[in-house]
């Protein structure tokens, strides 16, 4: 009995040990890298939308400070909320956006940020500082804006797409794609009814549910990061996406083009933020002011296809691109941001989400 | 004798009250438990909205079973009588796809199953009308029996294997043919096989996930990821979660106590 005992002991030792060692999920890689000679040692947990950063900048930095960069992914901001509700991650940096930002700062799960440590705060453009989800700008640094619209496949499409309708339409039934996410997913509909993105009306939030509905046969599938393969591959005609992976999928195939529809669309800012909880609060702040430098700024924003909220680096750009009308657009009527809904609306969100896809 | 064998059963003892009997009683605690942290049953009054997730779970993971059967049978049976590299070569060819990780495996049925797959590029090919199976249960359940088909096989060769040779010759001494044989004497005998091997593939496939977001595209939700949902997923209730969890045990465990009634009085029957 005695050596049970202490069998049970050992192995809660063992156990403990591994969970301080090991992230707690998603996909991740390792980039292990030997110590350089700054001041600030040690890991940092970094936890990032899928295909959303230069991974090499990680390796960089590791190598430029010493601080091995351990990163994983995740696919929409409601995955990272029950992460971080779910607990035993360790996670020192997060890229949630602007809504969940504020709602984290809300639900007292972020901590405020010593810009002492993030000089390169100084690059970020104005108009983005101080912004509604943060108000005093304690808790975020933006890492890239950007917004939604309409991919599509300009060979396979009857008539010319301006509206979010085309992805209710049932001539392509079985060819349109849709978020995998609620927030994005209602948005659209909301926006088709005329409604806000972020109305607390319970009657207007049914109603987009049902539109979703009567959309359920039409569509192929509730898709995120899949989509790249999907649309490039030319296997759905429509999908909504987010600008910045638009360009992407147009780089790959030449078929496909991308609309602001007419009802209006989302406008968006993913922002760093250090969760409560984080081990290495000093290092995530090196690895966020590194992101903001002018060589992070510059590879990630051409990775991603994203806008960036770097003064210099916006600079830098082509006009090709800074006028190419979808990175940067001139016309901004009818562009809405999330914002942080009442407890109970998130509930109603989530409730209406799962009888959507049961 | 009998306390030695407990204290080699020590770290497995702990394995499981660790994780197994611990995080089942977190389950059926979080499963009574609403947001508010007090007793409820409304987690489970919830679920009756979710009978069309649990009937498609059931009736995917009962189909994949019984294509996983009548593919794996006859080919167990074979592999049964062939000896030397025949086997070890069929055994080889049936594992392979085990080396390779799940998702890459559903991946890439992925890229064959859609609609410009690579099936689909075939069949242009030969001139026959492409097929629209990607997105569909069909697919779901397709990947499910090509995942599971090993669990199927294995258990019935095994057993197969060590049927007494001199029963089936008694048999056969006796008159019998070779049908008759096969009907009286080796079917019966292979029948614990058959239970483990409809037990491993049914109780995996209810709970199935990633294999219907992949080719179901997120349309045909089953049990998996509704449960998934509720803790990783796009919506956050662990209490809704658990309660789903529990009561899909709980219907596995019926029905596994209803297959085992067809095996009673065959031996060593749950393989888990």
């Amino acid at each position: 009995m005695k050596k049970n005992v202490i069998i049970l002991i050992a192995a809660l030792l063992l156990l403990a040990g591994c969970q301080s060692a090991t992230p707690a999920q998603g996909t991740q890689t390792d980039n292990a890298q030997s110590g350089g000679g700054t001041q600030v040692s040690g890991d940092v947990y970094v936890f990032n939308w899928g295909e959303y950063m230069d991974e090499e900048l990680n390796n960089a930095f590791g190598e430029a400070t010493g601080i091995q960069v351990h990163y994983s992914t995740y696919q929409n901001n409601e995955m990272l909320y029950s992460t971080l509700m779910g607990g035993g991650s360790n996670y020192d940096v997060i890229i949630p956006s602007d809504y969940m930002i504020s709602r984290m700062i809300e639900e007292d799960m972020l901590l405020t940020l010593d810009f002492a440590n993030i000089p390169n705060f100084a690059n970020i453009d104005a108009d983005l500082k101080n912004p509604a989800y943060d108000p005093e700008n304690l808790y975020s640094v933006p890492y890239a804006w950007g917004t939604v619209g309409i991919i599509y496949d300009t060979a396979r499409v009857s008539e010319p797409v301006d509206s979010w309708g085309a992805l209710f339409d049932e001539r392509y039934s079985g060819e349109i794609l849709m978020f995998d996410n609620p927030r994005d997913a209602f948005g659209i509909a909301l926006k088709l009814l005329g409604h806000s993105f972020n109305t607390t009306n319970e009657a207007e939030l049914r109603g987009a549910y049902d539109l979703m509905v009567t959309q359920k046969p039409l569509v192929q599938g509730y898709v995120m990061d899949q989509i790249f393969d999907k649309m490039e591959n030319g296997e759905a005609i429509l999908a909504p996406y987010y600008a910045g992976d638009a360009i992407t999928m147009m780089e790959t195939n030449e078929d496909l083009a991308f609309v602001f529809p007419k009802e209006g669309t989302n406008i968006f800012v993913d922002a760093f933020c250090i969760p409560k909880g984080a081990a290495n609060k000093t290092a995530a702040e090196k690895y966020i002011d590194y992101m903001c430098s002018y060589e992070a700024g510059l590879a990630n924003i051409d990775f991603t296809g994203y806008s960036t909220p770097l003064i210099d680096v916006y600079e830098s750009l082509d006009d090709e691109v800074k006028n190419d009308g979808i990175s940067y657009p001139e016309d901004m009527t009818g562009f809405e941001t999330f914002t942080n809904l009442p407890g109970w609306v998130n509930d109603l969100y989530a409730e209406l989400w799962t009888d959507l896809r049961k | 004798m009998k306390k030695r064998g407990g204290l080699l059963a020590a770290p497995y003892t702990v394995w499981m009250a660790l994780f197994t009997v611990i995080p089942m009683l977190l389950v059926v605690y979080f499963a009574f438990t609403g947001e508010d942290g007090r007793f409820t049953f409304g987690n489970f009054s919830q679920l009756l909205g979710y009978g069309a997730v649990f009937g498609r779970s059931f009736w995917l993971a009962a189909l994949a079973t019984v294509v996983c059967l009548a593919v794996g049978y006859p080919l167990a049976y074979a592999m049964s009588r062939e000896t030397g590299a025949v086997r070890n070569t069929a055994m080889l060819l049936l594992m392979l796809p085990m080396w390779i990780n799940i998702l890459l495996r559903t991946y890439a049925w992925m890229s064959i199953l859609e609609n410009k797959g690579l099936l689909n590029q075939l069949l242009s090919f030969l001139r026959l009308p492409p097929v629209r199976i990607i997105n569909t249960p069909a697919a779901v359940a397709l990947g499910m029996v090509y995942n599971y088909l090993p669990f199927m096989v294995l258990p019935i060769l095994t057993v197969i294997q060590k049927i007494d040779g001199s029963v089936i010759e008694a048999a056969q001494d006796l008159g019998g043919s070779q049908f008759t044989v096969f009907k009286r004497v080796i079917l019966p005998l292979s029948l614990p096989g058959v239970l483990s091997g409809v037990t491993m593939v049914f109780v995996p496939g209810v709970s199935t996930f990633i294999i219907s977001q992949l080719l179901g595209g997120g349309k045909s939700m089953m049990l998996g990821d509704l449960i998934e949902m509720q803790f990783l997923g796009s919506t956050y209730n662990p209490y809704l979660g658990s309660a789903i969890s529990l009561v899909m045990m709980v219907i596995v465990l019926i029905s596994m106590a209803v297959m085992n009634r067809f095996g009673e009085g065959e031996e060593e029957v749950m393989v888990l």
